[in-house]
């Protein structure tokens, strides 16, 4: 199993819910995120002082999928949440050693 | 009544205008609360409410005799000390008490738009003893200046020399911004100041309060008319164009020089237009109050920026809106006034030559400077002894927590969560009750 996190735009959660979706992924854990990549962040004005905002709002999604679907999936988070310009955000994995359903106790890819 | 003169219209009027200027006060300190940090708005409200408390009770026992009575042209007497024989007499065409209640609203938001200057850094007891301080000693008498009109014996300024300051640009404004700009020196700048971002933490709150103060504002200067007349018709209809003319100018001016216009600057520049009408409300047409308001917005929109080349930290730009919008509005008067509304003095575009205007620089000039050096006094005295700022590390935490127990927002799920016990919620694992039981959960 692989845990696939992916930080992107907070106004495209939505179509990368519905691409998840209908990729049949049963669920996910969706944080608020703040952060800068190479787009650095952006600057505000307050009574003509401007302030250099480093961290940008982002959410980060979380979503358990069995190893043949990875790639899968990467690509529908991908090609969901790209607008084309600056600060898309990323996509990565790290494998899953373990999964326990909570109320049942199932376990490994049945857990998912 | 015994009083002829007695006006039962004027007296409503003037209820509600005090009322309405009452309501100022709880406007600035949403004005004031929005632009500061989350972890000093409580503080930033606490003050003006505060100031609410004392300077009311001040009035009663000595403020409005200091102010209002006597025939000295720098200082009233003690005749009416606790409002001693003031329930049956009248002031003019209002009962006097009406008339005390009124100028009560002036005293008090005085000294809060002097908390603006000082956000985040003040402690509470010694900023309640400033307002104490600075009221009986400066705001009171200059409000003899300015505001008491006794046939000439009354104020120097007002009654005496004939400047005109219709509702207290002087008196409240640049008397105020003085004493911050004062404040600001003797506090000095904030921890980080100019380094880290110190962005106001809710412009909507602060777009409120700058609703409120408008509002409240026609209480303020049509209220001044002190009576339900064609003076009080004027000063509203100015109140209203300069204001709109302020946040126009104020935003143009952001817009060319920053690229945005912003809701910070439309409600700034919209309390920098009520400042600088407010002496001016009474004496000019409104085609020159639109003028004034768009000067004024202007004007003040660059005049913020000053504390960052002279290196003050006015917080929240009490020098930069009310010392200069006043001094923009006060001068102004001696430039536009019109004898229609003066009944008889003209200001220069008016063929009235230079008179009133020199009157109009000698009394703003007179109260910056009285209220300069007074407050610089009063906060150095408070400083060198019971301290006037907050130890560092109650800064950098945050005033709210460290002054008041306090915070203002309950932002995330995971501090409300927990039992509650016996109908309260407590915050973290447990709680205190009142017979000093700690209670675990």
């Amino acid at each position: 199993m692989k845990l696939v996190t992916a930080v992107v735009k907070p106004f495209k959660l939505d179509d990368v819910r519905a691409a998840l979706t209908s990729f049949g992924v049963k669920g996910m854990t969706v944080t608020e995120a703040n952060g800068y990549g190479r787009q650095r962040g952006h600057s505000e004005v307050y009574r003509g002082a401007e302030y250099q905002v480093d961290l940008v709002p982002k959410v980060r999604l979380e979503v358990l999928v069995e190893d043949e679907d990875v790639n899968d999936v990467i690509d529908a988070v991908v090609s969901a949440a790209r607008t084309g310009s600056i600060g898309d955000g990323k996509v990565w994995t790290v494998p899953v050693e373990e999964v326990v359903r909570v109320r049942t106790g199932e376990r490994g890819p049945d857990a998912l | 009544m015994a009083n002829p003169q007695f006006s039962s219209g004027d007296t409503a009027w003037l209820l509600a205008s005090s009322a309405l200027v009452l309501l100022m006060t709880p406007g600035l300190a949403f004005f004031y609360g929005g632009m500061v940090r989350v972890k000093s708005v409580l503080n930033m409200i606490m003050m003006s409410f505060a100031t609410i408390g004392v300077v009311s009770i001040l009035w009663v026992l000595f403020g409005y005799s200091l102010a209002f009575k006597g025939t000295n042209p720098f200082i009233g007497d003690l005749s009416a000390v606790g409002l001693h024989g003031l329930l049956k007499t009248d002031s003019g065409t209002i009962p006097e008490l009406v008339f005390s209640a009124f100028q009560l609203m002036f005293a008090i938001i005085t000294p809060a738009l002097i908390s603006g200057a000082i956000a985040d850094r003040v402690k509470f007891g010694a900023w309640v003893l400033f307002v104490a301080v600075w009221t009986t000693i400066v705001y009171f008498p200059v409000a003899h200046w300015v505001f008491y009109f006794n046939g000439g014996k009354g104020g120097w300024i007002g009654d005496r020399m004939g400047a005109f300051d219709f509702a207290g640009g002087t008196a409240v404004h640049i008397n105020a911004g003085a004493a911050g700009l004062a404040l600001a020196l003797v506090l000095g700048k904030r921890v980080g100041w100019r380094r880290d971002p110190m962005r106001p933490h809710n412009l909507p709150l602060v777009l409120l309060g700058a609703g409120m103060l408008w509002f409240g504002w026609f209480g303020f200067n049509a209220g001044s008319a002190v009576a339900a007349n064609a003076t009080a018709g004027v000063a509203f209809m100015n109140t209203q164009v300069a204001t709109a003319a302020a946040a126009m100018g104020w935003i143009i001016v952001e817009k060319i020089r920053d690229g945005h216009s912003t809701t910070l600057g439309v409600a700034s520049g919209a309390v920098a237009g009520l400042v600088a009408i407010t002496p001016a409300c009474g004496t000019i047409t409104p085609m020159a109050s639109i003028l004034l308001g768009l000067l004024a917005g202007a004007v003040c929109a660059l005049a913020v920026g000053l504390k960052y080349r002279f290196g003050f930290d006015d917080s929240l730009d009490v020098v930069g809106v009310h010392m200069v919008g006043g001094f923009v509005g006060t001068l102004f008067i001696g430039l536009f006034a019109t004898s229609v509304l003066t009944g008889g003095a003209k200001g220069l575009f008016y063929g009235g030559g230079f008179t009133q205007l020199g009157k109009q620089a000698v009394a703003a000039f007179a109260v910056a400077i009285y209220s300069f050096v007074l407050a610089y006094i009063i906060g150095k005295v408070i400083d060198k002894t019971m301290g006037f700022r907050v130890s560092e590390e109650d800064e950098l935490s945050g005033v709210d927590l460290a002054l008041h127990a306090e915070t203002a927002y309950e932002l995330t799920m995971a501090t409300h969560t927990g039992r509650s016990f016996a109908g309260a919620t407590p915050v973290g694992g447990s709680m205190t009750i009142s017979e000093d039981r700690t209670v675990t959960q």
